[in-house]
């Protein structure tokens, strides 16, 4: 079964900004799905979409085959959202976001006071439940929009961004908490800048541009069609020539040396080659990850035949008037 | 799934009185020194040197006036305020993704301002039995017109708030709009003692209906048939709340 199913989502804004142009998108119950795009490439419209906040223009969209439009009461209830921008009343408790939360998918007080303890004591939130939201830190902030939306136990969790900001152990933490709700059976969409996060945890992406799907895909088989990665290696000592024959490479500084290594080829042969010349490898990293790489190329290239089009129809146009 | 709703509705309505009970010395207290200040004034100082009015005190007179605009303008700013401030800070998404119905999101931010404009006048009623003695010439007058005036002005608050798009937009309707009809509602005076073309000029201010329907079920007297204010408020209320709706169905104002 879908989880989710999107067909032919079109979003005109007042003024005439097309945010999405027809996209299609299938996500699998159970699924980790990424959906990635440089700003303003129509993420946050297609969620806003499914999640009610915005309205369409054309299109149809299903929440495990309940119609946003003709059953919206029922694909609501599977869906929780945590929106990309803090959305809770900051002069609240706590206690009060999330018990209200679940009151307004008719989940009744008492059992909603034991679940914002589950979630609250899950997300580290327990001890500051009395607390007025605007107290928290930024972190803080964050999980307690994930305590908020899973109140009514979603089978869908949408995730605009949820670590943007956060230090690096709570974000970790999260993809800990994240993962085990998934492995729970919770489907997860996430849209996140952070692309070793999306290569970490999930399965399934796609990549949205200028309102639409350039690649949806299997992250396996994403990343498989990467055919050259860039190494970065520190070297002891100084240099200000390094000869590597069959690999493009670049020294950065006299310590630094940059290496495009294609898929078919072996680094031994590079290490052989600098050992050769007495060249010790102090140590070695990606210059980027490798989803990020492949991530820039596919909006590039994107970008390219875009104005590839746009030059053709100018031409057209000159040709013909 | 009646049961889930009338759940959401339940959060919803504790939710708005939870809001105005925590800030109570903004929202409960000041009409409370306003409307003293006001028997003080009116009503002691210079009431006693006016007289009777409508075969009553004028102190008596004015009673049922200074609790109607009490509960005009605490229902109308309650729900503009924090309809607002629930689209300002980004929170009425927690209502817009959530299965709720949207009459019940109207009912919720309505019902918390009835419930404050009704508290309100308790409030304003207690404060003016320390300066005169309140006669009751029908209970269940004064509990419809208090009903169906906090519900009017409730509503057009909310109205007011969908379409705000800043603070300045939700006090321009009560400055500019409410306090002037209000003050020229009857609340201090009998529409008798105005000239003919006055009297017909007063009759176009809903407020005076409001006024003189309460005023009624208090003293028994009123400058227009109470039946007929009645009706009117059924009418403005279906309206209203019609508009509202259809408002929200389209997601002006909250949805992009």
């Amino acid at each position: 079964m879908n989880a989710l199913n999107i067909k032919g989502l079109t979003k005109v804004y007042k003024g005439g900004t097309r945010a999405l142009n027809g996209i299609n998108l299938q996500v699998k119950q159970g699924d980790f799905f990424a959906l990635l795009g440089p700003n303003g490439a129509g993420k946050s419209t297609t969620i806003g979409i499914i999640s009610s906040l915005v309205n369409k223009t054309a299109g149809s969209a299903e929440i495990f085959e309940y119609s946003l439009d003709s059953q919206p009461v029922d694909a609501k209830s599977c869906i929780g959202l945590v929106p990309q921008e803090f959305n809770f009343n900051q002069f609240e408790t706590l206690l009060q976001i999330v018990v209200n939360q679940a009151g307004y998918y008719g989940v009744p007080r008492s059992i909603a006071k034991e679940r914002a303890e589950k979630y609250l004591k899950q997300l580290d939130l327990w001890e500051k439940r009395n607390q007025p939201a605007r107290n928290l830190s930024g972190g803080m902030k964050r999980r307690l929009m994930i305590a908020r939306a899973l109140m009514h136990e979603p089978r869908m969790l949408i995730l605009d961004e949820p670590t943007a900001g956060v230090d690096i152990e709570i974000r970790r933490s999260m993809w800990t908490f994240l993962k085990e709700i998934n492995e729970q059976g919770i489907t997860i969409i996430l849209t996140t800048h952070y692309l070793e996060e999306a290569e970490m945890l999930c399965r399934n992406i796609a990549i949205i541009d200028k309102g639409i799907i350039v690649q949806n895909t299997s992250m396996k088989s994403l990343l498989a069609t990467l055919n050259i990665e860039t190494f970065i290696l520190d070297l002891a000592g100084e240099h200000q020539t390094i000869a590597l024959s069959g690999f493009e490479h670049r020294l950065l500084d006299a310590h630094t040396l940059e290496v495009d290594v294609a898929k078919e080829e072996s680094l031994n042969n590079v290490f052989e080659q600098l050992t050769k010349q007495q060249i010790q490898v102090l140590s070695m990293r990606n210059k980027s990850n490798r989803l990020e790489e492949l991530f820039v190329r596919l909006v590039e290239s994107g970008r390219e035949a875009q104005l590839a089009e746009d030059e053709q129809k100018n031409n057209k146009e000159l040709a013909n008037g | 799934m009646v049961n889930r709703t009338m759940i959401a509705l339940q959060t919803l309505w504790i939710k708005e009185c939870t809001r105005f009970l925590r800030i109570w010395i903004q929202t409960l207290v000041p009409p409370a020194i306003t409307m003293s200040l006001y028997f003080v004034i009116f009503g002691n100082l210079i009431g006693s040197r006016i007289g009777q009015m409508g075969g009553f005190s004028y102190m008596e007179f004015i009673v049922p006036g200074l609790i109607m605009m009490a509960v005009i303008t605490n229902s109308y700013s309650n729900v503009s305020s924090s309809f607002y401030s629930a689209k300002f800070q980004h929170n009425i998404e927690e209502l817009l993704v959530a299965p709720i119905p949207n009459w019940v999101i109207i009912a919720g931010f309505v019902g918390g301002g009835v419930a404050r404009a009704i508290l309100i006048g308790i409030i304003v009623t207690c404060v003016s039995m320390l300066f005169v003695d309140i006669s009751l010439h029908s209970i269940p007058i004064i509990i419809i017109t208090l009903l169906l005036t906090s519900t009017l002005f409730a509503t057009a608050g909310l109205i007011n708030a969908i379409f705000a798009k800043s603070f300045d937009d939700i006090s321009v309707v009560p400055t500019f709009v409410l306090t002037p009809l209000t003050y020229l509602g009857g609340v201090f005076y009998s529409l008798s003692l105005l000239p003919e073309f006055w009297q017909w000029v007063s009759k176009i201010n809903p407020i005076v209906y409001m006024v003189n329907g309460f005023r009624y079920g208090f003293l028994g007297v009123s400058d227009v048939d109470y039946l007929y204010s009645l009706g009117l408020l059924v009418v403005f209320n279906v309206v209203l709340l019609g508009f509202a709706y259809s408002l929200i169905n389209r997601g002006i104002g909250i949805r992009s």
